[in-house]
């Protein structure tokens, strides 16, 4: 088989074999790390049952979403108050519910996001808790 | 009902892959082993068709009416839709993949007073619904190399911060998700609508349409409503692109499987579809030639060694002839 212009056909060819593989390319010889966000914080080790205040499923793929109805209710709504599935009642607040038990910012919250390149704006206006660099 | 036949077929695909996932739990197979097939088969497809493609001989220039051709040098060129010379079909080049440059030229035609006027006009949705779906489809894309790597480059989260500048909701939707499902929804509804488009549109053109729009849908709803396990789901991709691939553990969600699946039936299909003129745009003889044939003597790789008769030979056959009837010759 006789290809006209082969050059030019070659050339095209590699570039689009070389983009279609550059996730291939990119990761060759690289392991992937994969995230491990921590619960071990000390209010979280002193509790009798560790739990949050939805199960780990639901805030795992769901948090997000929870803690942006949770500003709506609190911010245009005043309502403070966030009753669970379970009946539990919790004050709606990222950093006295939440980063009570998750002091771990770096830890927890960036583990994940920064491996997604996902930027939350929740730190845009909320203080983020102090940490010591460990 | 050649609009039916592929969206039973796109149907199809969902159900076989919900059945696979959801109750037979074929994860491994939906998960690492079709989408290892479909790029295979997308890449070795797409390289053969080319192949194929650059096995054909393009001998002649074909020069396009929509600018002046290079000539006398008082006579001003169009350099861009008539170039004599690589750098200029460069551009024309670019401006074709880039924007579309000979679809804006693209014009309707309609027959008034009951077929005794014909009238022809502007049809520019087209091309913006064109425009649009192609570089939402290539934002979109982009966007997905966050996945793909590791420590995702600025370049990357820039693009993601300008999608979602908007800030609605959480997660931040994207603007290219609606562009994209707004542009598709067009270019489907216009082989319904338009009676003429409708005549000539084929299974092969609405079963593109349709699998797009469902991975469309599918992200959409993986994103916004039907949430997934989406740190399981790079650690799938980084699994797959570095050749280790593990399901992860606790599952991932079955629309996640639907949404890679439709892509890797579309990564199939890729290379035996009309979607082959991602590649084929650059192999266009009007786009990729330059119009020298004024410069250079094209020849015909195919010509048949045709005997020609010259004026030479045909004067040595009848030399007697034509002096005895005072016709001038060239040798005596």
């Amino acid at each position: 088989m006789k290809i006209y212009d082969g050059g030019k056909i070659l050339l095209g060819l590699i570039v689009f074999v070389g983009l279609a593989a550059f996730p291939f390319l990119y990761n060759a010889g690289k392991a992937a790390a994969k995230p491990d966000p921590k619960t071990d914080t000390p209010v979280i080790q002193e509790m009798a049952e560790k739990k949050c205040v939805e199960p780990k499923e639901f805030m795992r793929a769901g948090h997000m979403q929870m803690l942006n109805n949770w500003r709506d209710s609190v911010v245009r709504d005043g309502m403070r108050v966030y009753v669970s599935n379970t009946g539990s009642r919790h004050d709606m607040s990222l950093q006295n519910t939440c980063m009570n038990c998750h002091s771990n910012k770096k830890k927890f919250c960036d583990e994940c996001h920064n491996y997604m390149a996902v930027k939350p704006y929740c730190w845009d206006c909320h203080i983020a808790p102090k940490e010591k660099e460990s | 009902m050649r609009a039916l036949v592929p969206l039973i077929a796109v149907i199809a695909l969902v159900l076989l892959v919900f059945a696979g996932v959801q109750t037979a739990n074929m994860q491994f197979l939906f998960g690492v082993v079709i989408p290892y097939a479909a790029i295979a088969i997308f890449i070795a497809g797409f390289v053969l068709r080319v192949l194929k493609w650059g096995s054909a001989p393009v001998p002649f220039r074909i020069p396009t009416t929509c600018g002046q051709q290079k000539s006398l040098p008082w006579i001003k060129q169009n350099k861009v839709e008539n170039p004599s010379g690589t750098l200029g079909v460069i551009v024309r080049m670019a401006l074709e993949v880039l924007v579309f440059r000979s679809l804006f030229r693209n014009l309707k035609s309609e027959s008034r007073d009951g077929g005794q006027k014909v009238t022809y006009g502007s049809e520019k949705l087209l091309w913006l619904a064109g425009l649009a779906f192609h570089w939402s489809f290539l934002i979109i894309f982009v966007r997905h190399f966050r996945f793909f790597m590791q420590d995702v480059p600025s370049v990357l989260k820039m693009v993601e911060g300008m999608d979602s500048f908007l800030q609605m909701g959480v997660p931040l939707f994207y603007m290219t998700d609606a562009v994209l499902l707004g542009a598709v929804t067009y270019l489907l509804f216009r082989r319904f609508y338009l009676p003429q488009i409708k005549y000539i549109s084929l299974a092969a053109d609405y079963f593109p349409l349709f699998l797009i729009l469902g991975i469309g849908i599918s992200g959409v709803l993986m994103r916004y409503i039907y949430k997934v396990h989406i740190v399981g789901v790079k650690q799938l991709a980084m699994g797959l692109v570095t050749l280790n691939p593990a399901i992860p553990e606790g599952g991932i969600g079955v629309v996640f499987y639907i949404h890679l699946f439709l892509i890797c039936a579309l990564l199939a299909y890729f290379p035996f579809s009309k979607l082959m003129h991602m590649g084929g745009v650059f192999l266009s003889p009007t786009r990729n030639l330059s119009n020298n044939s004024r410069e250079k003597r094209h020849i015909n790789p195919w010509n048949y060694p045709v005997h020609v008769h010259t004026y030479e030979e045909y004067e040595n056959d009848f030399r007697d002839k034509m002096k005895a009837a005072g016709i001038p010759v060239e040798k005596e």
